[in-house]
């Protein structure tokens, strides 16, 4: 089974042998790569029952629980790297979530669909109208992204909090695409950050 | 391995023991019944001990000597279950306090050659595991491959994997929790009450009249029966609905067919069930919090445990809310043990548990090949 693309990246850049929290695992696909390419101590975080259940069923070590709460409940730096994929536009509190991410493991890997993508930007200058993309498949009331972020929003976060990025990369279409004007090209961002020392 | 005596359907030992009790007090002899279904593995490293609940018994899937009726967790445990003959040795025994063959009340004192009666020593959770390590011991197991347990058989599976670590490499805990409420010790008062205030009682020395208080225990289950199910569950099943008649009597009768329906599960009860037996489990649950034990601190019980773990709740579920699980949880993440946890979803509130559930099943399932 192939890894979506941003987790493809996450994986691969995950150290073998280290300890994961997954935030929002789903049914946990990253996870059983994770434990069965680079034998990792992976653990998930997942809302939907359905998903858990599958996870479980598979073998993984996953609790059903809600990021915007549940993330408290982690003792601090329990775990090398902290992920949270495809779900920080979804949080009540995304500062909050990044905090925690931060706070429980001593990296964390975000990505996060990019909403100043020029697709985006066209649909709602040209169109006047929510955009609905590939990434963004959902009419702006079904959605559940209620916060909107992009690559330049995310950065100004990061800094804001004083956290350090130690990689970045970009996808347009499922394709690595360069660091410049990211904020345009990228369709979807992979960051991973760690505290500053 | 098909001959020994100590495998199989129906089982007895005596333990010389003695069993040091929570309570100070030494247990000796301790009569364990039990059951074992499947065949142990040449390193013995595929035993499961299904712990039961409350009024449970060994008879987990065969049928039961007293009703007739198919074991209690055929759903669970049996082939091509999740729980599986064909690959795990099982093994089920009734706890200590219980009425179907273990030491309890109703057993003979050999000190005094009379039942024990309420001269029988108060027994917690961890005893009655203390019991079921003794009988391991018997059988000739050192590890757990899993132990597994509903309702108080998720506090048994709690406790040993907190008071034999070495002993247990997982552990299912399904409709549980690591202490009881202040609700759930209200409702087993109510129910010991009943007991005790029903006549036939005789201070817990009604053996030898073969007069048993009948109605106070038929009472103390109809209260706990409730608790066993949903409110929406009740709702389905009966609503208002009367039964067997047109119209109300203006009288005490059954009118309401959940009137019959628990007066029904009352009876039934008391035909397989001690009453001191009630007393006795009820109180060990009431005196199980597993912090306590812990220096308050539930985390502390599974600190260091290489136990895998997997929580299980149902939302309709009163009488060990999602919450209870969540609790755990909290302490086991808090303790870096690996855990699983889900919330199924059922209308049939505690009692979900014994039932058909699929989705139990797979997560069941899942969990104990991954560690196979």
């Amino acid at each position: 089974m192939s890894l979506r693309p941003d987790l493809a990246i996450i994986a691969a850049n995950v150290a073998p042998g280290s300890r994961v929290l997954d935030v929002g695992c789903g049914d946990g696909g990253l996870m059983a790569a994770l434990r069965d390419e680079r034998q990792c101590d992976a653990r998930g975080l997942e809302l939907d029952a359905g998903d858990v259940a599958a996870a479980v069923a598979r073998g993984l070590s996953v609790i059903q629980g809600d990021a915007d709460t549940d993330l408290a409940d982690y003792p601090d730096t329990s775990f090398d790297y902290a992920i949270l994929s495809q779900t920080l536009q979804t949080t009540r509190r995304p500062d909050w979530v990044l905090d925690q991410l931060l706070r429980i493991g001593s990296q964390a890997f975000v990505s996060f669909p990019n909403f100043a993508h020029w697709r985006v930007r066209a649909s709602l200058l040209w169109g006047g109208r929510m955009p609905v993309t590939r990434l963004l498949p959902l009419k702006w009331y079904a959605t559940p992204n209620i916060h909107h972020v992009t690559v330049d929003d995310f950065r100004a976060l990061v800094k804001e909090r004083g956290f350090v990025v130690e990689g970045c990369w970009f996808l347009s279409g499922d394709k690595l695409t360069g660091a410049v004007m990211a904020n345009l090209w990228a369709e979807h961002a992979v960051f991973l950050l760690r505290k500053d020392r | 391995m098909s001959d020994d005596q100590r495998f199989g359907l129906a089982r007895t030992v005596t333990l010389p023991g003695p069993l040091r009790l929570d309570g100070g007090a030494l247990l000796s002899p301790v009569d364990i019944a039990y059951e074992t279904y499947g065949a142990l593995n040449a390193d013995a490293s595929n035993a499961i001990l299904v712990c039961h609940a409350l009024t449970g018994d060994q008879h987990v899937a065969s049928t039961h000597p007293v009703t007739g009726k198919p074991g209690w967790w055929t759903k669970m445990v049996g082939p091509g279950k999740p729980v599986d003959p064909e690959r795990h040795f099982i093994i089920c025994a009734n706890v200590l306090g219980s009425c179907l063959g273990s030491s309890g009340p109703a057993t003979v004192n050999p000190a005094t050659a009379k039942p024990w009666g309420m001269r029988f020593p108060v027994i917690t959770i961890r005893d009655m595991v203390r019991a079921q390590a003794m009988l391991l011991d018997h059988l000739g197991i050192d590890r757990l491959a899993a132990v597994i347990g509903g309702s108080m058989g998720g506090m048994q599976a709690l406790s040993w994997a907190a008071t034999f670590p070495e002993r247990v490499r997982a552990a299912v805990v399904i409709a549980s929790a690591a202490r009881h409420s202040a609700q759930n010790i209200a409702f087993h008062e109510v129910g010991r009450q009943a007991i005790m205030a029903d006549p036939n009682w005789r201070g817990g020395d009604y053996y030898e009249r073969g007069d048993p208080p009948a109605a106070g225990l038929s009472v103390a289950r109809m209260a706990a029966h409730i608790t066993y199910l949903s409110e929406a569950g009740l709702t389905a099943k009966f609503g208002r609905k009367l039964q067997s008649r047109e119209a109300k009597t203006f009288g005490f009768d059954a009118d309401f067919q959940v009137e019959s329906y628990l007066r029904h599960q009352g009876i039934s009860f008391v035909e397989r069930f001690d009453a001191n037996s009630y007393l006795y489990i009820t109180r060990a649950l009431d005196y199980f919090d597993l912090a306590e034990e812990h220096g308050g601190v539930l985390a502390n019980a599974f600190r260091g445990s290489c136990t895998r773990f997997c929580l299980v709740s149902f939302d309709t579920d009163w009488l060990y809310p999602t919450r209870e699980s969540r609790t755990i949880v909290h302490a086991l993440n808090a303790a870096g043990a690996p855990a699983s946890f889900v919330e199924l979803t059922s209308p049939f509130g505690h009692d979900a548990f014994l039932l058909d559930s699929p989705e139990l099943n797979r997560v069941v399932d899942g969990f104990l090949r991954a560690g196979e």
